[in-house]
């Protein structure tokens, strides 16, 4: 083992972590802490913004006038959850076209289930009770995180999030109250997206790459299965109230535990999806790059505007 | 002299929250006399002055358009969605 010679610095900044205080934007902090939330917030974002493309397919195609409002009323929510995280990354000195650029050039990741096609009107139903509520067991945890910023985001989309999973949940107890096709389908929605939620918190502990240091900065406070399990138990109980099956032959609850146990989740899948072999990856950044291009022009007349009233106020002047 | 704004963060990880304003010569001045006039009791650990004239607010009458259509929209909240007794703690 090697002596690891921390730094005056360092000592008052774990100091400062291991009595729950915040770290601020202007606070030293080591390189690898500040490059850590980069990449984990801006994975967040991507996740956030990239997460409006499966759902955005059904707004057109949403049963209702109602149900159109709510899930646009959603997918204009997450749309703001990114800009949240961006501009909180951005007080780690890295700016907006970096944290584009990277995810464009396949640097920065998102959430592999966001590579899933929505493609029912239940999938809908799905990716409300069970990636939003992946999700917000995640973000729950993570509010507790050690940076202000990152922790003073996610209060607030907790806060704006309570209604996803619920209007998720609604539209899959709907289903399951009418015809025997709308229940299967339904039961479809869950059979493809129960995996991959679980697959949303990531390795198992004893594989996961950053977790150690992450926890002892507290950049996360909960191990991935810990996290996960969380999930597992409040999600049985929700199928099982609107009479859905869980699809794991081997789920059974652990009296020893207090807790379900699962089968094996297929790892060869998550990193399949990954590495970017899932259903939707290409689609995916290709509609993000397309989008961006095509709204140059917007960002070229705010600019545009912009200079023409300056130059108008100085000639005034 | 220049109307300053006074926002203060009284702990870390708290948002940095107005608290007055002050008169000074220049911004390093305003962080002084922020100090010396909102601080005394140890009210914060990080001190934010912006000049006056930088802000931007918006005005009470603009609330009509700005915030009306917000009215009609109780599907953004969580009370609207009515589930079972069982989960309904979701
Ligand atoms: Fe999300
Ligand atoms: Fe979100
Ligand atoms: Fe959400």
């Amino acid at each position: 083992m090697s002596v690891e010679v921390k730094s005056e610095q360092e000592v008052v900044f774990q100091k400062r972590i291991d009595a729950e205080e915040k770290i601020e934007p202007k606070d030293w902090m080591p390189e690898k802490y500040r490059q850590t939330l980069i990449r984990q917030m801006s994975q967040h974002a991507h996740s956030e913004v990239i997460g409006m493309q499966p759902e955005g397919n059904w707004l057109t195609r949403a049963p209702t006038l109602h149900r159109k409002c709510i899930l646009l009323a959603k997918v204009q929510d997450e749309g703001g959850h990114g800009l949240y995280l961006y501009s909180a990354a951005e007080t780690l000195g890295i700016s907006r076209d970096e944290l584009v650029k990277a995810l464009h050039d396949g640097v920065a990741k998102y959430a592999s289930i966001f590579n899933y096609p929505a493609l029912t009107w239940a999938d809908i139903g799905a990716i409300g009770w069970l990636v939003d509520g992946a999700a917000i067991v995640n973000q729950i945890s993570l509010q507790r995180t050690s940076y202000g910023p990152y922790a003073r985001s996610m209060v607030r989309i907790c806060k704006e999030e309570s209604f996803h999973q619920r209007q998720g949940y609604q539209i899959m107890m709907t289903l399951t109250q009418g015809s025997h096709e709308q229940k299967a389908m339904a039961q479809d929605a869950l059979d493809r997206f129960w995996w991959p939620s679980l697959m949303m918190f990531g390795p198992h502990d004893a594989e996961s790459a950053h977790s150690a240091q992450s926890m002892k900065w507290k950049i996360k406070r909960q191990s991935n299965d810990e996290l996960r399990q969380k999930f597992i138990d409040q999600s049985v109980k929700q199928a099982d109230v609107i009479g859905l099956k869980i699809p794991d032959p081997a789920l059974k609850w652990n009296t020893d535990r207090g807790h379900y146990d699962i089968g094996e989740i297929d790892w060869s899948e998550f990193a399949r999806v990954i590495k970017g072999d899932g259903p939707c990856n290409r689609q995916r950044l290709q509609h993000h790059n397309r989008i961006h291009a095509e709204g140059a022009w917007v960002r070229d007349a705010v600019a545009a505007y912009e200079a023409k009233h300056k130059q108008r106020s100085t000639k005034a002047a | 002299m220049k109307l300053y704004e006074v926002f203060i963060r009284s702990r870390r990880g708290l948002d940095h929250k107005h608290t007055g304003s002050l008169h000074a010569e220049n911004p390093q001045q305003a962080l002084e006399y922020a100090r010396d006039i909102y601080t005394r009791r140890s009210e914060g650990i990080s001190i934010w002055v912006v000049n006056s004239s930088d802000i931007v607010a918006s005005q009470e009458s603009d609330c009509e358009s700005f915030y009306d259509p917000h009215d009609d929209k109780p599907y953004r909240h969580a009370a609207h969605y009515q589930l079972p007794d069982e989960v309904n703690n979701m």
